[in-house]
């Protein structure tokens, strides 16, 4: 497999500028051709800490982190708290090292910083594990080079270097990036550094076999995360106001959205907590502007309230919840699909509200566009749920993709000549939530608009919005606030539905999953289906509505289907057994939840125990059988 | 011309037009000092020559919460503590309504505590009534935020250990920069503070004693009452900040001594209000968002022109 592709993994601490580097070095490699795909870990603080960012390059689209990786560059942790072996967070100057060599595949690269690094400093069973494995080290003093040319910061542009000499990478893809991000007196020793880490690699021993996959793009590409897709469908689609409150991985939407709305004529708030953050957008959309909050699981609990607002007042929102690993502050830097439930539920009443879970760059885009459309055409909060890992991972992805024309429609809204002619009560008031309408959506009037006065209420309300408790009319407003939800799955079922069939149409055995593990598991199915397997895979995008007729025939077509979500109550699969009301006995379940995402093999691997009754033998991941199994 | 065609008109105005022509009628017990706020609010708004369709009124829960009920204008009766984010919202989104928004003094300076600071911090231009009847009222007689101390009710058997909150001390600090207190027995100058508050550039707090003789027995009537601006021994600068600290601060220690004083605290016309300021900054819209949407001729930009930054 190391012929094909390169998974180069660049280790440090927090601020040491791992993220950066491996931005430009993705962007180098996509300009050379290549298709790439990154996924980040790091922990929560500012500086220090086992952080890495691995980036993946194949001559095909890359769908997945993939298992392992080939190349480390160990930068060393420049924040060390603690250089002994025994502290609490263990030894943190050699962790870029020590912490990444169990994922190194056979015959990998090391290149470490021997500038921090003695070999004393090196674990006792290293050289050990290097022959074992046949991995190729390279020591050298990045900070050095960094020091001759300009500063020691400068040792990730060495690292970058020595990496491009003993791959053969072609610098000047660097040099223009660096160039183009860097001013003159920053960018003129960075090169130097560049260049002679690059002829230093070129006079070390090339005796590894890691080359790198050759292509050429027929298109332009672009390279992006979860978090810009889903800010730009928002912008596409006519959003003009966010309201927001920090929280990782959340923050990195809500931070897009503050750099762009004004530029677009929005406005963006970062408010005190967010309760506020959905209330005040409520009050937005309420008021005539397309209108988004959002927050990650511990924020989005507060937005419980507001939410259930919306839906009883039928104000159009679109809420974001960019899932981490709970429960409650859980680990805030890693991703999990443990959210589901509390985003299908959360408030009190019967829940009235759209829910997608988008599987990659492109779904967070037409998903988020999508939410919007829903939302304001069908009175409706619309939930885009995505997590840490779809948030942060970068992918090349077609620059024609997002040549599509912005929406500024604001959807069921009426003009003022139209509201003239519309039913209003005898006070005088605007019948905003009528009873008997077609798809169950009234159309809404806009405060200002002449004639177009009517209440808005939390408590339940007559056609005009005065309090009532009648029970008729509660009748007849909760039947027409549930009916808006079958027209809106007929609507997606007709139009523009989210699942995402892989594999051959006939096959005896179904992987199952949603969200962001979709590309993953497609890769495990690409891959089982090489080795013979009859499996094919169903990802499901839209949540809620459940949709229905694809998750029944697919369940139908297959003997057995095993479900892939990164939680521990297996949420999706009861989200399934619940909605399908069968299914039970077919269904088995593969859970991770110790902070990574999921790998290629650990699916290839829960599906041969769903078949062949293999033992799961895992640490990282569980198999549940099916029920009664 | 605009879609929004109720605003700006400056018309004259009746104050019936305020009044629904039928139900619901208002079903506050009788003597409640909340039918006080409807009078007074409604002769404020036909004063100013607003149309009911211009203003924006957001109530939160409580009995105070059904003053949109029974006020004809775009209403919005939202949750517990959380009318001033949902106008802030609206106030945003299209700056050129009248916002108003009322709750009581559970509502405002208890559970909406935090957003009651931070409205105030940024100065959104919008009216804030607080029914103060320092009770809970419609969940029957809990003591709330502006209880006396020793306050005996059912959730404080014997007798509250917590001093009131002092709401137009912490009104000023929080940074509002129209700060007054009238009453339900004053309609007079109810309605001529409501004015002044709706016409003042920034946030306008108005704390209004509204009686509750259901529940709160001691029969506060809040009468006799001193309005500190015709009263000799009350004589200071409201425009400056630390003459009306005082004053507040002896305003609310007096009410628990059974004096009543009202009137008007602080007014700082200098300060920018929060729209001004984000438009002096490049990020507020000249154009209130609203209107983009029904502007044929407004220009969309989209994404697509981003993308040279993704290369």
């Amino acid at each position: 497999m190391s012929g094909n592709e390169l998974i180069w993994r660049i280790a440090g601490g927090s601020g040491d500028g791992i993220d950066s580097t491996s931005q430009n070095f993705t962007k180098a490699l996509l300009r050379a051709g290549l298709h790439v795909f990154t996924h980040r870990h790091y922990p929560s603080r500012i500086r220090g800490g086992h952080t890495y960012v691995e980036v993946r390059a194949r001559d095909q689209p890359v769908k997945s982190r993939g298992d392992g990786y080939n190349v480390l560059l160990s930068l060393g942790d420049s924040f060390a708290r603690n250089p002994q072996e025994d502290a609490y967070y263990g030894d943190e100057e050699t962790k870029p090292l020590t912490e990444n060599l169990d994922e190194l595949r056979e015959g990998g690269i090391i290149i470490y910083d021997s500038g921090l690094l003695d070999e004393d400093d090196l674990p006792a069973d290293f050289e050990e594990r290097v022959d074992a494995n046949d991995w190729h080290v390279y020591p050298v003093d990045l900070r050095a080079i960094a020091k001759e040319h300009g500063r020691e910061v400068m040792r990730n542009t060495a690292g970058v270097g020595i990496t491009a000499g003993i791959l053969g990478l072609d610098l000047s893809y660097f040099e223009d990036l660096m160039r183009e991000s860097m001013p003159d007196e920053i960018f003129e020793p960075n090169l130097a550094v560049l260049e002679d880490a690059h002829e230093q690699a070129a006079e070390m021993d090339h005796d590894h076999d890691i080359g790198l996959p050759e292509n050429e793009h027929e298109t332009e590409q672009v390279l992006l995360s979860g978090s810009n897709a889903i800010a730009y469908g928002a912008l596409d689609e006519g959003c003009r106001f966010i309201a927001g409150y920090p929280m990782t991985p959340w923050t990195e939407v809500f931070t897009l959205m503050n750099k762009h709305l004004p530029k677009f004529g929005g406005v963006a708030e970062q408010v005190e907590d967010e309760i506020a953050a959905a209330t005040l957008a409520i009050g937005a959309s309420h008021a005539g502007a397309k209108a988004m909050s959002g927050s990650s699981g511990g924020g989005f609990a507060l937005m419980s309230e507001p939410l259930g607002l919306a839906e009883m007042t039928e104000t159009p929102l679109v809420l974001i919840e960019a899932a981490r690993a709970g429960l409650s502050t859980g680990m805030p830097t890693k991703p999990e699909q443990g959210d589901l439930e509390h985003v299908l539920y959360t408030s009190q009443g019967d829940s009235n509200r759209v829910v997608f879970a988008p599987a990659n760059v492109e779904e967070a885009y037409t998903q988020t566009r999508k939410a919007f459309e829903i939302a304001y055409g069908y009175h409706i909060p619309a939930i885009v749920l995505y997590d840490q890992k779809l948030s942060g991972e970068l992918r090349n992805v077609d620059a024609e993709f997002f040549n599509e024309e912005p929406n500024p429609d604001l959807g069921a809204t009426l003009t003022e000549d139209e509201i003239a002619e519309a039913a209003h009560h005898a006070s005088g008031k605007f019948q905003r939530f009528k009873h008997d309408v077609g798809n169950g959506v009234s159309p809404r009037s806009i405060p200002g608009q002449k004639g177009g006065r009517f209440l808005a209420s939390g408590n339940e309300h007559t056609p005009e919005g005065h309090i009532s408790e009648d029970p008729e009319n509660r009748v007849a407003q909760m039947d027409r606030r549930l009916q808006k939800m079958e027209a809106i799955r007929d609507d997606l079922d007709a139009n523009s539905s989210h699942q995402t069939y892989h594999g051959d149409e006939d096959a005896t055995y179904g992987i199952m999953t949603y969200g962001s593990q979709q590309g993953t598991v497609e890769e495990a199915v690409d891959r089982l289906r090489a080795d013979g397997h009859d499996v094919k895979m169903l990802g499901v995008s839209d949540l809620m509505p459940y949709p229905e007729k694809d998750v029944r025939s697919f369940l139908e077509s297959v003997d057995e289907c095993l479900v892939v979500e990164m939680n521990t109550t297996e949420q999706f699969r009861g989200l399934t057994q619940k909605e399908l009301g069968e299914f039970g006995p077919k269904l088995s379940s593969l859970l991770k939840y110790n902070g990574n995402p999921f790998e290629p093999a650990e699916v290839v691997e829960g599906f041969e125990a769903t078949i062949d009754g293999t033992e799961f033998e895992r640490e990282t991941a569980r198999f549940q059988p099916a029920a009664g199994d | 011309m605009s879609a929004f065609n109720a605003i700006g008109q400056n018309r004259e105005v009746d104050q019936n037009e305020f009044t629904p022509e039928i139900e619901p009628q208002a079903t506050w017990c009788p003597g409640c000092g909340d039918f006080g706020v409807l009078k007074a609010l409604k002769g404020a708004a036909a004063e100013l020559g607003l149309d009911p369709e211009e203003i924006l009124l957001v109530t939160g829960i409580g009995c105070s919460g059904k003053l949109s009920s029974y006020f004809e204008s775009y209403g919005f009766h939202s949750i517990h503590g959380r009318s001033l984010p949902l106008a802030r919202g609206a106030k945003l989104a299209n700056p050129k309504l009248t916002v108003i928004a009322a709750g009581g003094d559970g509502d405002g300076y208890g559970i909406g505590g935090n957003h009651f600071m931070h409205t105030a911090r940024e100065n959104h231009d919008m009216t804030y009534i607080v029914f103060n009847n320092e009770i809970f009222g419609l969940t029957k007689g809990q003591t709330s935020p502006t209880s006396p101390k020793g306050h005996k009710s059912k959730t404080q058997l014997e007798g509250s250990a917590k001093d009131p909150l002092r709401p137009l001390s912490m009104s000023l600090s929080a940074g509002a920069s129209y700060v007054a207190r009238t009453a339900a027995v004053n309609p007079n100058q109810a309605k001529e503070i409501i004015v002044e508050a709706i016409q003042h550039d920034g946030f306008s707090h108005v704390d209004f004693l509204t009686q509750c003789p259901t529940w709160n027995k001691d029969a506060k009537q809040y009468v006799p009452y001193v309005d500190i601006q015709q009263s000799e021994e009350y004589d200071f600068d409201i425009t400056d900040r630390r003459e009306a600290g005082h004053a507040m601060y002896e305003t609310e220690s007096a009410l628990y001594e059974g004096k009543v004083l009202t009137g008007r605290y602080y007014k700082d016309e200098n300060r920018k209000d929060y729209q001004t300021e984000k438009l002096d900054r490049g990020s507020m819209p000249d154009q209130p968002i609203a209107e983009q949407y029904f502007d044929d001729d407004h220009e969309w930009k989209r994404s697509y022109d981003l993308l040279d930054a993704h290369k």
